[in-house]
Parts: C-alpha cells; sequence; structure tokens
C-alpha cells in the first residue's frame, strides 16, 4: 500500500497539537497552584514527582475513580452531552493558530507543510464561530443539571460572554484592518521585520489600546478572576458545573484551560508576531511561540491571584460603558489612520 | 470524496429540521435546530464558501439561538401538551389560510426543482473570486448599500422597540 507522507505528517500534526493542548491543560493547572502558592507564601503541591510536577495527573487518576453522579431531575441526554460540547470546543478552536514556518522536517517530505492543523483564509471568523459553540456547553450544562446554583452560574456566564465578546471582536478588526486579511499565517507574516533595526514589528506597538481591551476580554471570555462569576463560590457554589464530577467535571476543567491557552495563542499571533524572533534557525521558531504563550498565560494566573473579584453589576457596566466604547473608538482611529497612511 | 460529505450533511441537515418540528421538548428542538445550521454550514464549506459558512455558524447556529435557548429556558416551557389537536388549535379559518400557504409551497418547490438544470455553477475566477471576504465588503457597501442601509435601519426600530416594550413593565 502507498501511503502518502504528507497525509501522515497531517496526522501526526493533530495528534502532537492534541496532546500538546492536554498536556498544557496540566501544565498550567500546575503552575497555577505553585504561583498561587508563591503568592500566598505558601509552598503548594511537591509530593508527587519533582517540586509536585505529576500532581495534575495524580489528580487526573483519582477523577477516573470518583463516582459518576448525576442529579435526579436532571435531563439525562443533555447533562451528558454539555461537558462534552464545552471540551470540543475548546480544542476544535486551536485547529487554526500557526505556529511555526514551513516544514518538511528535515527533507521527509516532499512539500514543506506548514505547522498548523489547518490555514483557513477565514481563521479569525471561526476562532469566533467555535467560541460561540462553547457558550452551548456552559449553558446546557447549567439548564440540564435541574439545580438553581447552576442555572444562574450558566445564565451569568453566558451573559457575560456574550457581552465581552462584542469588544474582543471589534480589538480584533482593527488587526485586521491593518493587516488586511482574516488568516492568521498572513497576519503573524505582515508583523516579520524591524522598524530602525531593533523594534520588532508586532501589531502590538501599533495597537497597545486593541490589546489591552483584547486582553481583558480575554479574562471575561474564559470566566477567570476578577471575572469568574459563574463560578463564584460564595454566592453560586460552583456555578454551572456544581452537580457534575467525576471526569465530566474533569472536562470542564480541561476546556476551561484550553481556552486560556487558546486565548493566549491568538493574542501572540494577533500582537506579538506569532513565532517571530531573532537568533533562532528557521525550524526552531516555534520556540518563541510557546515562549510568548507562556508568559501571557503567566500573566493570567499572575492577575488572577492579585485582583479580588469585582461585583456582577460592576462587570456589566465596565463592559458595555468603558471597554465597548474604547474598542468602538479604537477601531475608529485604526481605520482613519489606515486611509491616511495607505 | 466531495459528494460523501454532501450526503452526510445533508441527511443531518434534513433529519435534524424534520426533528425540530416532531420533537415535543422544546429545549431539544432549539438543540436540533443548531444541529441543523451547522450541516448547512457543512453544505456551504464544500460550494467553496467558507466565509457564508462561518457567517452562518456565528450569526444562526451562535448568537441568535443563544437567544431562543435563554427564552426556553427562562420561560421554563415544560413538554407542549399533546392532547390539543392542530384543528382546535388554530380554528377554520387557519386551517384554510395554512392549506393555501402549503399548496403555494408545493408549486415553488416544483417550479424550483424544474428549473434545477438551467443554472451552472462553474468553478471559475469569477465565482470562487465571490467568495471573498473582500468582495462580499465591496458588493455590499457598493451596490447593495440600500438595501444594507435599509436593514440596519430595520434592526435598530426592533431594537429600540424591545427596550421600550422592555421599560413600559417596569
Amino acid at each position: 500500500m502507498n501511503v502518502n507522507p504528507t497525509i501522515v505528517a497531517h496526522l501526526g500534526l493533530i495528534f502532537v497539537v492534541f496532546n500538546m493542548l492536554v498536556l498544557s491543560a496540566a501544565f498550567m493547572v500546575w503552575l497555577e497552584r505553585k504561583v498561587c502558592a508563591y503568592i500566598q507564601d505558601r509552598v503548594g503541591p511537591n509530593r508527587v514527582g519533582f517540586e509536585g510536577s505529576l500532581q495534575p495527573f495524580a489528580d487526573v487518576i483519582k477523577l477516573m475513580f470518583k463516582e459518576e453522579l448525576r442529579p435526579q431531575a436532571a435531563d439525562r441526554l443533555l447533562f451528558v452531552i454539555a461537558p462534552i460540547i464545552s471540551a470540543c470546543a475548546a480544542f476544535a478552536a486551536f485547529s487554526v493558530i500557526p505556529f511555526g514556518t514551513e516544514t518538511t522536517l528535515f527533507g521527509l517530505l516532499e512539500e514543506p507543510i506548514p505547522l498548523q492543523v489547518t490555514d483557513v483564509n477565514v481563521a479569525i471568523l471561526v476562532i469566533f464561530a467555535i467560541a460561540s459553540m462553547g457558550v452551548y456547553g456552559i449553558v446546557l450544562a447549567g439548564w440540564s443539571s435541574n439545580s438553581k446554583y447552576s442555572l444562574l452560574g450558566a445564565l451569568r456566564s453566558s451573559a457575560q460572554m456574550i457581552s465581552y465578546e462584542l469588544s474582543y471582536a471589534l480589538a480584533l478588526a482593527a488587526v485586521i484592518m491593518l493587516a488586511g486579511s482574516l488568516s492568521l499565517r498572513e497576519i503573524v507574516m505582515d508583523q516579520e521585520g524591524y522598524w530602525f533595526g531593533f523594534i520588532p514589528r508586532w501589531y502590538l506597538f501599533l495597537q497597545p489600546v486593541g490589546f489591552v481591551i483584547y486582553m481583558i476580554a480575554g479574562v471575561a471570555e474564559t470566566n477567570r478572576a476578577p471575572f469568574d462569576f459563574p463560578e463564584a463560590e460564595q454566592e453560586l457554589v460552583a456555578g454551572y458545573h456544581t452537580e457534575y464530577s467525576s471526569m465530566s467535571f474533569a472536562l470542564f476543567f480541561l476546556a476551561e484551560y484550553v481556552n486560556m491557552v487558546t486565548v493566549s495563542a491568538v493574542a501572540t499571533s494577533l500582537y506579538l508576531g506569532g513565532w517571530l524572533g531573532p537568533f533562532l534557525p528557521d525550524w526552531l521558531q516555534w520556540v518563541y511561540f510557546l515562549i510568548k504563550v507562556f508568559l501571557l498565560l503567566f500573566f493570567y494566573v499572575w492577575m488572577r491571584w492579585t485582583l479580588p473579584r469585582y461585583r456582577y453589576d460592576q462587570l456589566m457596566e465596565f463592559g458595555w460603558k468603558w471597554l465597548f466604547p474604547a474598542a468602538v473608538l479604537n477601531l475608529f482611529a485604526t481605520a482613519a489612520l489606515v486611509l491616511w497612511l495607505g | 470524496m466531495e459528494a460523501v460529505a454532501f450526503y452526510i450533511f445533508a441527511a443531518i441537515a434534513v433529519v435534524a429540521s424534520l426533528l425540530v418540528v416532531g420533537q415535543r421538548n422544546p429545549m431539544y428542538s432549539v438543540m436540533l435546530l443548531i444541529a441543523s445550521f451547522g450541516a448547512l454550514a457543512g453544505l456551504y464549506v464544500l460550494l467553496d464558501a467558507p466565509f457564508t459558512a462561518v457567517t452562518q455558524i456565528i450569526i444562526y447556529a451562535g448568537a441568535i439561538m443563544v437567544l431562543f435557548l435563554f427564552v426556553v429556558m427562562l420561560l421554563n416551557v415544560e413538554r407542549e401538551d399533546s392532547a390539543t389537536s392542530v384543528a382546535t388549535m388554530v380554528g377554520p379559518t387557519g386551517m384554510k389560510l395554512g392549506a393555501g400557504l402549503s399548496v403555494l409551497l408545493a408549486i415553488e418547490v416544483v417550479w424550483a426543482l424544474s428549473r434545477l438544470g438551467e443554472s451552472h455553477f462553474g468553478h471559475d475566477a469569477e465565482t470562487v473570486n465571490i467568495s471573498s471576504v473582500a468582495r462580499i465588503g465591496q458588493a455590499l457597501f457598493t451596490q447593495h448599500a440600500f438595501a444594507f442601509e435599509a436593514t440596519s435601519i430595520l434592526i435598530l426600530v426592533a431594537m429600540v422597540g424591545a427596550v421600550v416594550l422592555a421599560r413600559r413593565e417596569r
């Protein structure tokens, strides 16, 4: 049988990306607990593996052996489907993100393949579409559990995601205008080179306001502190996944961390020049991508353990009265500049 | 390969749409409608129109269906009562109107199917370009500028109306 090496390489790529996402979620759980511990002057997990680095795996094994509980009044089918929708949406969004230059895998392939699962020419819109599917996982989980805490958590979460999606989209629209393309690969390639020989041509320097708006909206989109109302413990027990246990709870947990990785990866591609960086040869450039994504993720963790939670009305007021107008003004200013400078 | 994908998506779209109508639980109806929209998006991708496919997901499956879901969830509609028959629900005038409309629909379907052979969608440069975002944007703001603006005013009116209705209840 004649096997096409390009197809094998693509399948391999999908396999690698999927496993890297799962691993990065595990790494994030460990990082979060460690950073949190140091910020609170504790030691954190340090028993399983080096400095507790195997703790997430121990947790997963423990979760697997837990009993799968389901409330009697729950809607069976939707209760089972909800975490699956959440996890699938989280993984699918990463498929359009490029993380390196084209490679032939040291001459193994005749045609070079890009380090990216698929290069769609409407990549940014695909990420949006998939993110909007993720809302269903949360809403269905809240509704089908038939518990007031779950329902309130789901309502909050979806209202928050819908509100902040606007600012998020407008911040991205400004970048799309600058690059003149919706493909993430083309947007990254557009940031190649330097101004005055040393400042990288990243969109971060052209779009500082847009970057800040994107990062804030990204925190709200991923339901993290200081915007973690959907699971505000003091008010809602655990929000939309109150009634979930064992692996279905783990799926929600996984989806949350994978979403964080995706938001950071999109920010890296749009504002921080993706995989581009100095000194390293082309085939190693994905290292820069990993470093940039890691720094953004660290920033998220740092923020979570530094800032207290807002109040829900403050969140809505901030989103609609400050962030949204700022995003609109940013978009207009960018449009005017692009027209003026051609 | 493409034909197989077409039949899979088409089957999902048709079966899901039929189940939307046949379903007694409104929550399941909403979810099946989303599945149907997703399958339609798949068909658009097969037609080399990724932009249309993605907007279909963002606007219909994403935004509008979330709204549907909220309404169903918050009204907490239980299963529809199966006791009342359609005839008692709509009355004699409604039955006549419905019959007239279904005849009209049947005629339209037959007409559309009879013209199926006449249209031809080639894969020439012209049709490929139509799916590009830039081309859609240009056509929207030049050729169809009036229709575009009229639609925005319509949506604005609906929004203002919704706000007015919501405020009156206080």
